[in-house]
């Protein structure tokens, strides 16, 4: 019985031999610099316009403000307006500058938005195919007939997957940090960031807000991105196992990825959504204190329910891998 | 003689429908098995159950002596097979791939690897890229896969399908050299003639079933085989041709490959008669001044065989 390190070994070469990951580097090598164009353009706005950041902040507080008493705003965009006004309120205070442009705070930002969507597409485009890729070609039947146990075979594609997903999530972080540093400097990690804001609501309560250090925030903002990562790359591959063809596997789980980010965005009074694994993305958002897409979750909530989601994942897919006739 | 795969009583369910029932036969150390049926008749159903791709709803397989179902991994162990196509990864080198599937086995390592390759004779090629290989190619790659595990059965499913005439000739060689080195080969199609010229013995299987089991030679014998005449007076010859006992004259219509036997000859005569009676046949014609343009002995085909099988099953 063949031990299991060949096995990853395989799969691991079977990924990058597919050119599955370079396509992912190439994708974040075009985005990348596009975002770090538009916020330089927004830097140099700001530089020519505030003197002092501080009175950059205010006339943001003030803006937020001026749309929190118009009629035509809906109740969803006044509730995150008013948790905004109130934690820019708490770092003038503090006197910090919330988005001192760096490569540090560029890249914090970038993981901030990229978590619900991006990252989970990228996911998807390494295990989307880990398994109806086999059965599409045909080469399960090569793969299947060796005398390996099928749950062996399964598990080193788990393995190599979490190794690029964990990949992907580094190199997400570093081609950030590398390319936004080439325009605002490779600065900022010791720079305070404020955390521990609790959202009730619209209110804030800083009580427990406390500064850490801008890389002690990013580790956690990439450890937070690299879980919901997992858990998209964990349902992707029981979907994988499931549907046979790769384009409607993909497509599946692509088209629950972005119902879950309308979802949030919705904000809505259908309080049971915050059940669904897409809407419990965006992690990341529980650390700079942004109030949840739906009333009641908490870091906690969204890390167990996203475990849950996980695990069925894996039990459905080793339970019918292991068992399923191959037909085709 | 040590049986290297026996299959007992094999039954499948799929959906409520039995489409393999009551299937057993067995393959003895160093021979050419043949398993012999149309398209759709449980062929590559029955192969997938032998290496463990779908489970059996009832009956046991076992290669070498252990049971698939139980202990797939040591029963697979003795087993190299390609099942329908020569499937490997397109987007590895023909090496890579047999790395991959060195990797999944123990002990295989690079000289095991160039051996295989040198027998299946892809040295020149074998760091190209599998997608430029032609179909030839990928299946002597499949069974360089196939046999990097040194597995005392080889089993080929269709493996002349999509081949051209020569590439059929040098697959039927390479079997025939690797039996001769004591390797069992299972070989399925829904050919006649390939079989009858590969095999020792041969299981024809229709409609998920196993008709018979023998010597491919006996079988073959209980099959008619046609002569087909074209004469330059057709209907005289037909005549003369009835008048013998000897002789039953065969409507083209009432066979389902009457046309191809015809083909290119439409006045020809088809007939059902000992090949040796054939000489005297043709004196007898000429002596009534009937010019035989063409005499053609018409091999048997697995139809024939089938018409001759199932006209046994119901007599009996």
């Amino acid at each position: 019985m063949p031990k299991i390190i060949p096995l990853i070994e395989n799969e691991t070469l079977k990924i990058w031999k597919k050119r599955r990951f370079f396509v992912i580097v190439l994708i974040l090598l075009a985005l990348i610099p596009i975002f770090t164009y538009a916020e330089l353009k927004v830097a140099k706005n700001n530089a020519a316009k505030f003197k002092d950041w501080r009175n950059q902040v205010m006339q943001q507080i003030t803006d937020f403000q001026n749309t929190l008493s118009s009629d035509r705003v809906p109740e969803e965009w006044k509730r995150s307006r008013r948790v905004a006004v109130q934690q820019l309120q708490y770092y003038l205070d503090h006197d910090v500058n919330p988005s001192a442009p760096n490569g540090v705070t560029f890249t914090r930002s970038f993981l901030d938005n990229a978590v619900s969507l991006f990252i989970p597409l990228l996911v998807l485009a390494l295990g989307s195919d880990i398994v109806s890729g086999e059965r599409t070609t045909g080469t399960i039947k090569m793969l299947l007939t060796r005398p390996v146990k099928r749950s062996k075979v399964l598990f080193s594609k788990l393995c190599a997957l979490t190794m690029y997903v964990s990949l992907t999530v580094a190199v997400t972080v570093l081609l950030c940090y590398a390319i936004a540093g080439l325009f605002f400097g490779y600065s900022g990690w010791g720079m305070p960031v404020f955390t521990g804001f609790q959202v009730t609501g619209s209110v804030v309560d800083s009580s427990r807000a406390h500064a850490i250090p801008q890389w002690l925030y990013l580790m956690m903002q990439a450890g937070l991105t690299w879980y919901s990562a997992m858990i998209v790359a964990l349902l992707a591959f029981m979907v994988s196992v499931l549907i046979r063809s790769t384009a409607a596997s993909m497509m599946t789980m692509m088209a629950a990825v972005i119902a879950g980010t309308i979802l949030s965005g919705m904000s809505s009074s259908w309080t049971s959504a915050k059940y669904l694994f897409a809407v419990n993305l965006k992690l990341t958002g529980y650390l700079d204190g942004s109030p949840p897409p739906i009333d009641g979750m908490s870091l906690p909530f969204s890390l167990t329910i996203l475990a849950i989601w996980g695990i069925c994942a894996l039990v459905v897919s080793f339970g019918v891998f292991t068992k399923q006739d191959i037909l085709n | 003689m040590e049986n290297v795969l026996s299959v007992k009583r094999l039954h499948k369910k799929i959906r409520g429908k039995t489409i393999i029932h009551d299937v057993s036969f067995e393959v003895q150390a160093g021979e050419i098995f043949g398993f012999l049926g149309p398209n759709g008749s449980g062929k590559t159903t029955t192969i997938r159950m032998l290496v463990d791709l779908i489970k059996p709803t009832s009956g046991e397989v076992r290669i070498c002596g252990y049971h698939v179902q139980k202990e797939p991994e040591k029963a697979l162990r003795h087993v190299g097979c390609i099942v329908e196509n020569p499937e490997v990864y397109s987007y590895l080198t023909g090496w890579e791939n047999l790395d991959h599937f060195a990797r999944m086995l123990d002990g295989v390592g690079v000289p095991r690897i160039q051996e295989v390759v040198r027998t299946v004779k892809l040295e020149e090629r074998i760091h190209d890229k599998v997608r430029t290989y032609s179909l030839g190619m990928r299946q002597r790659l499949g069974i360089a896969q196939a046999l990097l595990g040194k597995p005392k059965l080889l089993i080929l499913d269709e493996p002349t399908n999509g081949l051209d005439p020569k590439g059929i000739k040098e697959l039927r060689e390479f079997v025939k050299m690797l039996s001769s080195e004591g390797l069992s080969v299972l070989i399925s199609s829904h050919l006649l003639s390939e079989i009858q010229l590969l095999c020792d013995r041969v299981a024809i299987i229709n409609g998920g079933r196993i008709l018979t089991e023998g010597k491919v030679d006996d079988l073959v014998k209980q099959a008619k085989g046609y002569v087909i005449w074209q004469l330059d007076k057709t209907l005289q010859g037909r005549e003369a041709l009835q008048k013998d006992l000897n002789i039953e004259i065969i409507d083209a219509d009432a066979l389902r490959h009457g046309e191809s036997l015809k083909a290119g000859m439409p006045d020809a005569i088809i007939t059902s008669m000992q090949s040796a009676h054939i000489p005297e046949t043709v004196e007898r014609l000429v002596m009534q001044q009937i010019g035989v343009v063409s005499v053609y002995q018409a091999a048997p085909t697995l139809e024939e065989l089938f018409l001759s099988m199932t006209e046994e099953e119901q007599l009996a």
